[in-house]
C-alpha cells in the first residue's frame, strides 16, 4: 500500500511504530498533490515549504515522545480559514494576495497537536455555491469523473480527500458545504451542532449557519479530526461550553434498540432513481444491524430552501460589507471617489454568484421588505427547528439522501441558479435547524457517480450520530472504492 | 412672535464608557496613542474576526441605567447598523435596536423658578464606536485620508431623551445633571472636547396648544455646554422665522458651525441611510439576571441629590455649600471623610471650600491629589479647635502642611508655633506694650474704646501671632482699666 492511500488512523499507527516519518508522509502528499492537482484544481495554494518545517517539528514530537492524535498527520484546509502567513482567499479576486496575520481557532486546535497543514483548498466564492464552480481559481473536478462537479462549496475538501492527495480536510457546512460535496466525491463529511466548533477566524457567508466539519475517508478518521477541533472557544460568543465526548470510544458497532426516522417529506418527486434506491437500501442494512426504521414527518421542509436564501444572504450581504478596498483586500486604484472606490472595488473583486447573494440580502433587510422577508423567514426557521426536535423525541437518527442526484456535469445547472439551490433541499434543513449531520458513501449510480447518505444526529449528539454510521460503514464496502485516478 | 411658539427638545447623549478595553475585543481604549496602534483583528474587521461582549461594559450599562432610573431588560439584543464608511472597519455598527439594555427612566431637573420637572428617558443602548479619518496635512499627502481605528470599538452608551425640554436652559440643565451623574458614578470621563460625552439635539416648535409635534431638525457636533445652547437657540429661532415667513422646516440634519453660531444643513431625509439593521448573529442574546443587577445597585455610590439633603439635613450646611461639595464625586468624599475624623462639618466645609478649593485652583491639582489628605486637614482643625493655634497661625500652618505634606503637629513643633496660653507670659507682654504706648492708653481711657484691637495687634505682633488672642483680648482690657 503507498503512503497517500492510508487513512489517518493508519498513519497514525505507523508514524508511531516509526515505519514512517512526517517528512516522509508529507513528502508523498506533496507528489500525489503535485501529480494531481493539475487534473483537479482542488488546492489553490500548495504549503510545499511550511509543510516540510511542519512535518520536521511534527518528527522531533515524535521522538521526544510528545503524540498528540494528529501529529505529523498530513491535512488540507478550505481557503476560507485564515492561517497565518499563509495566503487566505475565499476563492475570491477580492482576497486574492490576502495574507492573514491570525489563526482560526481550528487551524490553531490542529496545529497544537503538530499536524501537518499542505495546503488551502479551492472553494465556491465565500462559500456560496454546490458545485465549486464559483471560484475565483476554476471549477474543481471530480475525482470519480473529470466532468463532473465535486458538489459545493467545500469541492476541493471532498475531492482531495478522494483522490488522496491529503489525509484529511477541514470543509464549512452552510448549507451543506461539506455534506454535498462528500456525497458526490464518496469521502466522509460531518456538519457538527452549530456552537459545536469554534467560529473564530472562518472566513463568514452566513454567521448563523456556518459550521467547521472534517472531510475524511472513513467514519474513524472523522471522529478524530472532530475530536480535535470540537469545544467551546471564548473568541467565538456562539460556541456552546458543553462537554465533547470520545468520539472514538463511541465507535462500537451496537445499533441494538436505535430508532432511524425517515422523513417523508424527503422522499419526493425529483429524487433520482438511483439515489432512491440507494437509500432505501441503506435502511434495509441498518434494519438488519438490528435498528427499527420508522417513517417520520418533517412538515415544514418545502420551506426550508426559500428560508435559507432569505437568511443565508441577509447576513451575508452585512458579512461581505469589510471587503470595501480600504484596509486590505483589491482596491480600484483609479477610482476618483470614496463610493467609486466602494463600487469599482466591489464590482472587481466579487464574482456573480456572490454578487447576487449580497444584492438578495440586501433586498430582504431593506426598510419595507424586513418584515415580510427577513422576519418571516426566521418565524419559519423556529418552525423547520420545531420539527426536528418533535421528530427526536421518537428517532434517535434520520437517514435521508443527502443530495437529489448524483454530482450534476459541468456547466450544467451554471445558468440555472434556482435549480443549483434546489439540489441543497436535503442539506440546508439541519443547518437552519442548528443540528448536526454527515454523510456517508452508499453506492454508485449507473453512470458511475457516487451516492451519499444523510445522518441527522440530535443537538450536540454526535457521538450517537458518528457510532450510527461506523455501524453502517463495517457492514458495507462503499467507502472502500476509489475513483480511478 | 417667538411667545407664539413652543420649543421642543429631545437629547441624545453618546457616553464612552470607562472601560480598560474595547466593547469587543481585548485592545485597549487609552486616548491619544499611536494611530492603530490599539487594533487587532477583530476591532480592525479581518476576515474571520469575531466580536466578544465586553462585560465590564454591560455592568457600566447597568449602573448607568439604574442612576437614571432605568428598567434594565433581563434580555437585549445587538443589531447591525450597516453603512458604508472608511471608520467603520466592518461595513455596520454593532448596536442595539429593538432590545435596548435600559429603558423607561428619568431625571428630575430643577427649573429656575425653583419648581422640578422629570425629564423622560426613552432608552438607553450599548454601542461601539467608529474609528476617526485624518487627513493629510502636508502638500504631499492633502489629498490623502488616512484612518485611525484605535477608537474603533470602544463602548458607547447612547441616552435617548424624550422630547420633555422645552428651552435651551432646560436642555443645559438635563445635560449637566447628566453629565454629573455618570461622572460621579465612573462610567465616563465626561470630557466634552475629547468626545467622551457628545450630545445631538432633536429640535422643533410647535405653536402653544398644539398637540402634534413640529417637524424636527437633528443638531450634531455640540462639543461644548456653551455651544448646545447656542445651537438651540439659533435653531429655534431659524424654524420660527421660517414658519413665520409662510415656509416648512423640513426633516434634516444640521451641523452647528461654532465659529458663525449657526447651524447649516448637513443632509436631508431622502439622504438619510436605510441601516437595514439586523440581530447581529455573531452575539449571543445578552442576559441580564436580577442578582446582577442587584449586585451592580449595591455598588452605587451616594448621587449628588442625596447627597447634597444630606449635608443639608444631617450635617446642617447651607443649601449653597452643599450644592458645592456635592457637585464633585471626589471633593464630596474628602468632605465626609474629614466630617468622620473632625465631626465639626461646617469647619471642615468651610476650610474645603475655603482654602482646599483655593489651593486646588492656584496649583492646578485634583482634589485625589491633595497634598494635605483629610487626615492631615482634620488633624490641623484639631490644633485649632484645642487652641494650640490660632485660625490665622493656622493658615500659615496649611500652607506648610501643602508643600511639604507634614502634619500640622510636625509644623507647629518645628516652627515653634504653639500658641502661647501662659498667662505670665502673655501679662509681660500686655505690660510692654502699654508702657510703649501712653498716647494711645491716655485716648483709650478717655473712650476710644476701639483703640483695644490696636494694643490685640501689638501685643500679637510682639508675640509672633502665637498669644491666644482671646486671653491677650481680656488680660489688655484688665490691664488698661486697672481691674
Amino acid at each position: 500500500m503507498t503512503i497517500h492511500d492510508l487513512t489517518l488512523a493508519e498513519l497514525r499507527a505507523r508514524l508511531d511504530n516509526r515505519e514512517l516519518s512526517a517528512v516522509e508522509v508529507t513528502n508523498a502528499y506533496l507528489e500525489r498533490i503535485a501529480a494531481t492537482n493539475p487534473d483537479l484544481n482542488s488546492f489553490i495554494t500548495v504549503c510545499n515549504e511550511t509543510a516540510i518545517v511542519e512535518a520536521q517539528a511534527a518528527d522531533q514530537a515524535l521522538a521526544a515522545g510528545e503524540v498528540a492524535p494528529l501529529t505529523g498527520l498530513p491535512i488540507a484546509v478550505k481557503d476560507i480559514f485564515n492561517t497565518a502567513g499563509l495566503r487566505t482567499t475565499c476563492a475570491s479576486r477580492i482576497l486574492e494576495n490576502y495574507v492573514s496575520p491570525y489563526d482560526a481557532t481550528a487551524i490553531a486546535r490542529i496545529k497544537a497537536q503538530k499536524a501537518v497543514i499542505v495546503g488551502k483548498l479551492n472553494m465556491d466564492e465565500f462559500a456560496m455555491g454546490s458545485s465549486n464552480e464559483n471560484s475565483a481559481f476554476g471549477a474543481v473536478r471530480n475525482p470519480w469523473n473529470l466532468e463532473h462537479v465535486p458538489g459545493g462549496s467545500s469541492g476541493g475538501s471532498a475531492a482531495s480527500i478522494a483522490a488522496h492527495q491529503a489525509a484529511a480536510a477541514l470543509g464549512t457546512d452552510t448549507g451543506g458545504s461539506v455534506r454535498q460535496p462528500a456525497a458526490h466525491c464518496s469521502v466522509v463529511g460531518l456538519k457538527p451542532t452549530y456552537g459545536r466548533v469554534s467560529r473564530y477566524g472562518v472566513v463568514a457567508y452566513a454567521s448563523s449557519l456556518d459550521q467547521v466539519g472534517p472531510v475524511t475517508r472513513d467514519v474513524r478518521d472523522s471522529a478524530l479530526l472532530l475530536q480535535a477541533i470540537a469545544g467551546y472557544d471564548s473568541a467565538d460568543s456562539t460556541s456552546v461550553d458543553t462537554p465533547v465526548p470520545d468520539y472514538q470510544a463511541n465507535l462500537t458497532g451496537d445499533l441494538r434498540g436505535m430508532k432511524i426516522g425517515l422523513p417523508k417529506e424527503y422522499f419526493i418527486e425529483g429524487l433520482d432513481d438511483d439515489v432512491r434506491k440507494a437509500i432505501t437500501d441503506a435502511a434495509a442494512t441498518y434494519k438488519a444491524l438490528g435498528a427499527e426504521i420508522i417513517e417520520v414527518s418533517l412538515p415544514h421542509t418545502a420551506y426550508a430552501v426559500a428560508c435559507y436564501y432569505l437568511i443565508a444572504t441577509a447576513e451575508a450581504s452585512s458579512n461581505l460589507a469589510r471587503y470595501d478596498g480600504v484596509r486590505y483586500g483589491l482596491r480600484d486604484e483609479n477610482a476618483e471617489k470614496l463610493i467609486d472606490m466602494y463600487m469599482q472595488s466591489r464590482a472587481a473583486g466579487f464574482g456573480t454568484e456572490v454578487k447576487r447573494r449580497i444584492m438578495l440580502g440586501t433586498y430582504a433587510l431593506s426598510s419595507g421588505y424586513y418584515d415580510a422577508y427577513y422576519i418571516k423567514a426566521q418565524k419559519v426557521r423556529t418552525l423547520i427547528r420545531q420539527d426536528f426536535l418533535d421528530v427526536f423525541e421518537k428517532v434517535d437518527t434520520l437517514l435521508t439522501p443527502v443530495a437529489p442526484t448524483p454530482a450534476f456535469a459541468l456547466g450544467e445547472k451554471t445558468d440555472d441558479p434556482l435549480q443549483m439551490y434546489l439540489s441543497d433541499i436535503y442539506t440546508i434543513p439541519v443547518n437552519l435547524a442548528g443540528t448536526c449531520a454527515m454523510s456517508l458513501p452508499c453506492g454508485f449510480s449507473a453512470k458511475g457517480l457516487p451516492i451519499g447518505l444523510q445522518l441527522i444526529g440530535k443537538p450536540f449528539d454526535e457521538a450517537t450520530m458518528l457510532r450510527t454510521a461506523h455501524a453502517f460503514e463495517q457492514a458495507t464496502e462503499w467507502h472502500k472504492r476509489t475513483p480511478k485516478f | 412672535m417667538t411667545q407664539r411658539y413652543e420649543t421642543v427638545i429631545g437629547l441624545e447623549v453618546h457616553a464612552q464608557l470607562t472601560t480598560n478595553t474595547k466593547i469587543f475585543c481585548g485592545c485597549s481604549t487609552e486616548f491619544g496613542q499611536t494611530p492603530n496602534s490599539q487594533t487587532c483583528p477583530v476591532c480592525l474587521a479581518l476576515p474571520g474576526a469575531l466580536p466578544v461582549l465586553n462585560q465590564k461594559a454591560v455592568e457600566l450599562a447597568i449602573r448607568t441605567g439604574l442612576a437614571t432610573n432605568c428598567q434594565i431588560a433581563p434580555r437585549s439584543i445587538f443589531a447591525r447598523k450597516n453603512y458604508f464608511y472608511p471608520d467603520l472597519p466592518k461595513g455596520y455598527q454593532i448596536s442595539q435596536f429593538e432590545l435596548p439594555v435600559c429603558e423607561h427612566g428619568w431625571l428630575d431637573i430643577d427649573l429656575e423658578n425653583g419648581e422640578r420637572k422629570r425629564i423622560g428617558i426613552t432608552r438607553a443602548h450599548m454601542e461601539e464606536d467608529a474609528g476617526k479619518l485624518v487627513h493629510g496635512d502636508t502638500p504631499e499627502t492633502s489629498s490623502n485620508s488616512l484612518v485611525d481605528l484605535n477608537r474603533a470599538c470602544t463602548p458607547l452608551l447612547e441616552i435617548v431623551s424624550e422630547p420633555d425640554m422645552r428651552s435651551a436652559d432646560e436642555a443645559i440643565s438635563y445635560l449637566k445633571k447628566l453629565h454629573q451623574i455618570v461622572v460621579y458614578l465612573g462610567v465616563c470621563d465626561g470630557n466634552l472636547e475629547e468626545g467622551s460625552f457628545r450630545c445631538d439635539a432633536n429640535i422643533s416648535v410647535r405653536p402653544y396648544g398644539q398637540e402634534e409635534l413640529g417637524t424636527r431638525a437633528e443638531l450634531k457636533n455640540l462639543n461644548s455646554f456653551r455651544f448646545i445652547k447656542q445651537a438651540i437657540e439659533f435653531e429655534v429661532e431659524r424654524q420660527i422665522d421660517l414658519i413665520e415667513s409662510g415656509g416648512k422646516v423640513v426633516q434634516e440634519t444640521r451641523l452647528f458651525d461654532s465659529n458663525t453660531g449657526m447651524t447649516r444643513s448637513m443632509r436631508g431625509k431622502e439622504d438619510a441611510h436605510d441601516y437595514r439593521y439586523v440581530p447581529d448573529p455573531d452575539l449571543v442574546p445578552l442576559v441580564i439576571s436580577q442578582e446582577w443587577i442587584e449586585e451592580v445597585r449595591a455598588t452605587l455610590p451616594e448621587l449628588p441629590e442625596a447627597k447634597r439633603s444630606r449635608f443639608v439635613e444631617e450635617l446642617g450646611l447651607t443649601a449653597y455649600d452643599a450644592e458645592v461639595l456635592a457637585a464633585d464625586r471626589e471633593l464630596a468624599d474628602y468632605f465626609d471623610a474629614s466630617v468622620a475624623l473632625a465631626k465639626d462639618a461646617k469647619s471642615c466645609a468651610n476650610w474645603i471650600m475655603g482654602d482646599v478649593l483655593r489651593k486646588l485652583k492656584e496649583t492646578d491639582t485634583t482634589i485625589a491629589n491633595a497634598p494635605v489628605s483629610p487626615e492631615l486637614l482634620t488633624g490641623l482643625l484639631a490644633r485649632i479647635a484645642d487652641n494650640t493655634i490660632s485660625g490665622k497661625i493656622a493658615k500659615k500652618v496649611f500652607e506648610k502642611m501643602w508643600q511639604n505634606g507634614q502634619t500640622a503637629d510636625q509644623i507647629i513643633d518645628k516652627e515653634g508655633l504653639k500658641q502661647v496660653t501662659d498667662t505670665g507670659a502673655i501679662e509681660s507682654l500686655v505690660d510692654e506694650v502699654i508702657a510703649a504706648n501712653p498716647g494711645q492708653v491716655a485716648e483709650y481711657l478717655g473712650g476710644k474704646e476701639k483703640l483695644i484691637g490696636f494694643f490685640v495687634g501689638k501685643v500679637m505682633q510682639a508675640s509672633q501671632g502665637k498669644a491666644n488672642p482671646g486671653m491677650v483680648n481680656q488680660l489688655l482690657k484688665q490691664k488698661l482699666t486697672g481691674n
